[in-house]
């Protein structure tokens, strides 16, 4: 039993000079962090929020660019024994409007009392506030020391007992960021102590990570198993890595680089868009297991990527698989370490009709599954049928977990954590199958989208699109098709319009396109406008994306 | 020449990317800062001009200083190629 701050101090005491990570930076030299550094950073940001009047327990949001002060602060209020979040901060596409609503969603339920921001973006925060709401400070990370000696005897986390709160871990958008999964000390050390055993970490590997840290896999996979684990880290901005997507393969190469996560359309990605030029040299040897994680996984995605880096050494055993969520504190399952990732092939019709994953006889009419492997250590997976009753192998249902590394709760919102709960077994939402152990996730209940690997809620989207003069309330409807050539989720936007007049129709799209564009961050790939009367309703007059996404694929494929 | 670079850009952004092939870009339309060109269009965008007109596009310039519209873009292709 132990917590975060307890581990800290150890690797400053006894091994203060050790990496824990290398910050690569576009136009800087890469800069290697040991613990000594992170923590007396860490230990900076711990004073300011102390100084603030912040108590253990309160909530510290942090809206930070990727970088320096983003680490220290996060490790700076789990130091002071506050509970940090991190909240995406506004990049340049993002409407400023939008963003203060969802900060202001974010502070009606979780009640924060402080923010940590960048001066540039003080004022942002500032309009978001409101007096009478819960936050009684607002930190500017240029007031904030680079970094001060620790005095462990005065931390705040000393009283910290390993079932305490560390952080909340959010997804996106006004609803994800309603909905803050708590995470304890126990629980996020039983990760990576049991994640760690199904990868067979060991002392020769090196983490290499793009991906953000207001997301579970960048968070989790990407940033504290390696730290508080002792893997170094190789942790590069995921802004420059979508404009030089080969600075990871660079990076890989030059560190030896041997784990890391990328949701699926990063492999449709880097096979498109790396460039011979920037391969030079490159070897992708070292890479021995590269975990496809946070969006429905594709065999055909695993193929363009070894196929374009096979000639860099590349193995295809690196290709591995994984199913994660945050309310696990991260992995579920890990497919691909001892052995190469089963895929099943299976009959299309059986599985869409009659809910079975049937063997393929032939090859006309298949799908192939690509495994998420076994469960990890002290994790169950069970499929549930209709009734909640346990199904066989094979059966098609939702998947149900249960493990020592559960969420505390759904921070301040007592419903959705009994909701997501039957008898002890969290209910993930997903669909899915076993065979001889092993997990094969094959849709999801929820009408969420995932494009690039974050969540979308439609509603979010939907919402967003009915600002757009001539578009009605309720005459929306958000879904999400699948692209092959990319890998992930297009966002599709059917809107039903009153005017016939083909020019202002354009107009209506243009604005729908553009008011989610800045709204959401997620681009718009297609915008539909129809005539009254198009969209399906349910019987209950809600919006069936499902079956207006039919509709839609129907309508345009002829 | 100008005029041509433009319009083939603009279809290619316009068919390729927004999925909108009856749309015309105008030279001077804000595509970064607007939000009508996402980043991952953006590499996409700059693997194009490398290849249909042989000039060498830094990831570093794939910004809204370095261009924002097609003119600039125009501007940036014409300089490269000279």
């Amino acid at each position: 039993m132990k917590t975060f701050s307890e581990v800290l101090k150890a690797y400053y005491l006894e091994q203060p000079e050790k990496v824990a990570l290398y910050l690569l930076e576009s136009g800087h030299e890469d800069g290697s962090v040991d613990y000594r550094d992170l923590i007396d950073g860490a230990a900076a940001y711990a004073r300011a929020i102390k100084e603030q009047g912040i108590q253990q327990g309160e909530v510290v949001i942090l809206i930070l660019q990727h970088g320096r002060d983003l680490i220290n602060a996060f490790f700076g209020a789990i130091l002071h024994g506050a509970i940090p979040a991190i909240m995406p901060f506004l990049t340049e596409k993002l409407l400023p409007e939008r963003y203060r609503a969802d900060l202001a969603s974010l502070v009606s339920i979780t009640k924060p009392s402080a923010v940590v921001t960048y001066p540039e973006f003080l004022s942002e925060v500032q309009a978001a506030l409101k007096p009478d709401d819960s936050v009684r400070a607002v930190i500017v990370s240029d007031q904030v020391p680079a970094s001060i000696t620790p005095d462990f005897d005065t931390l705040g986390s000393l009283k910290c007992s390993p079932e305490d709160i560390v952080f909340l871990q959010h997804s996106s958008g006004t609803t994800g960021l309603q909905k803050g999964v708590a995470l304890s000390h126990q629980a996020v050390f039983n990760q990576v102590e049991n994640y760690a055993q199904s990868l067979h970490m060991n002392a020769e590997d090196v983490v290499v990570s793009w991906l953000p840290l207001y997301h579970d896999m960048g968070l989790i996979a990407g940033f504290l198993m390696p730290i508080l684990s002792g893997t170094p880290l190789v942790l590069m901005s995921p802004f420059e890595w979508v404009r030089a997507p080969y600075r990871l393969m660079q990076a890989v190469s030059k560190y030896r680089g041997t784990l890391s996560w990328l949701p699926n359309f990063a492999y449709n990605f880097c096979a498109k868009r790396i460039r011979d030029r920037h391969l030079q040299g490159v070897d992708l040897s070292s890479w021995r297991s590269i975990s496809n994680c946070s969006e429905p996984m594709r065999w055909e995605s695993h193929q363009k990527f070894y196929e374009r880096f096979k000639d860099y050494g590349l193995k295809y055993e690196a290709l591995n698989t994984c199913y994660a969520m945050a309310e696990n504190v991260f992995a579920v399952t890990q497919g691909g370490v001892d052995g190469p990732v089963t895929v099943d092939v299976i009959d299309r019709e059986a599985f869409q009709t009659r809910w079975i994953a049937q063997p393929a006889e032939g090859d006309e009419g298949t799908i192939k599954m690509l495994s998420a492997g076994l469960p990890i250590p002290k994790t169950e997976v069970a499929i549930l049928g209709k009734d909640r009753d346990v199904l066989a192998d094979r059966q098609v249902g939702e998947v149900a977990l249960r493990s020592d590394c559960m969420l505390t709760e759904y921070y301040h919102r007592p419903d959705a954590t009994e909701k997501a709960f039957h008898q002890g077994w969290y209910l993930t939402g997903d669909y899915g199958y076993r065979v001889a152990g092993e997990l094969y996730v094959s849709g999801r209940k929820k009408d969420m989208i995932i494009v690039g690997g974050k969540n979308v809620y439609p509603q979010d989207l939907e919402e967003l699109a009915m600002e757009v003069p001539g578009v009605h309330a309720g005459r929306v409807s958000a879904f999400g098709i699948f692209n092959e050539e990319e890998g992930t989720e297009d966002v599709v936007i059917v809107a039903e319009v009153d005017t016939k007049d083909d020019n202002e129709r354009s107009q209506i799209a243009d604005g729908i396109r553009q008011v989610i564009t800045r709204g959401s961050a997620i681009a718009l790939r297609q915008v539909h406008i129809v005539d009254l009367k198009w969209l399906v309703k349910t019987s209950s007059g809600k919006n069936a994306r499902l079956a207006n996404r039919d509709k839609y694929l129907k309508e345009t494929s002829t | 020449m100008t005029q041509e670079i433009i319009s083939t850009l603009s279809a290619h952004i316009c068919s390729e990317m927004l999925k909108q092939p009856q749309r015309q870009l105008s030279p001077d339309e804000a595509l970064i800062s607007s939000g009508v060109i996402d980043s991952f269009h953006l590499v996409d965008l700059a693997l194009f001009v490398e290849d249909t007109y042989g000039v060498v596009i830094d990831d570093s310039e794939l910004n809204k200083d370095t261009f924002d519209n097609l003119n600039q873009l125009v501007d940036l292709i014409q300089i490269r190629q000279a």
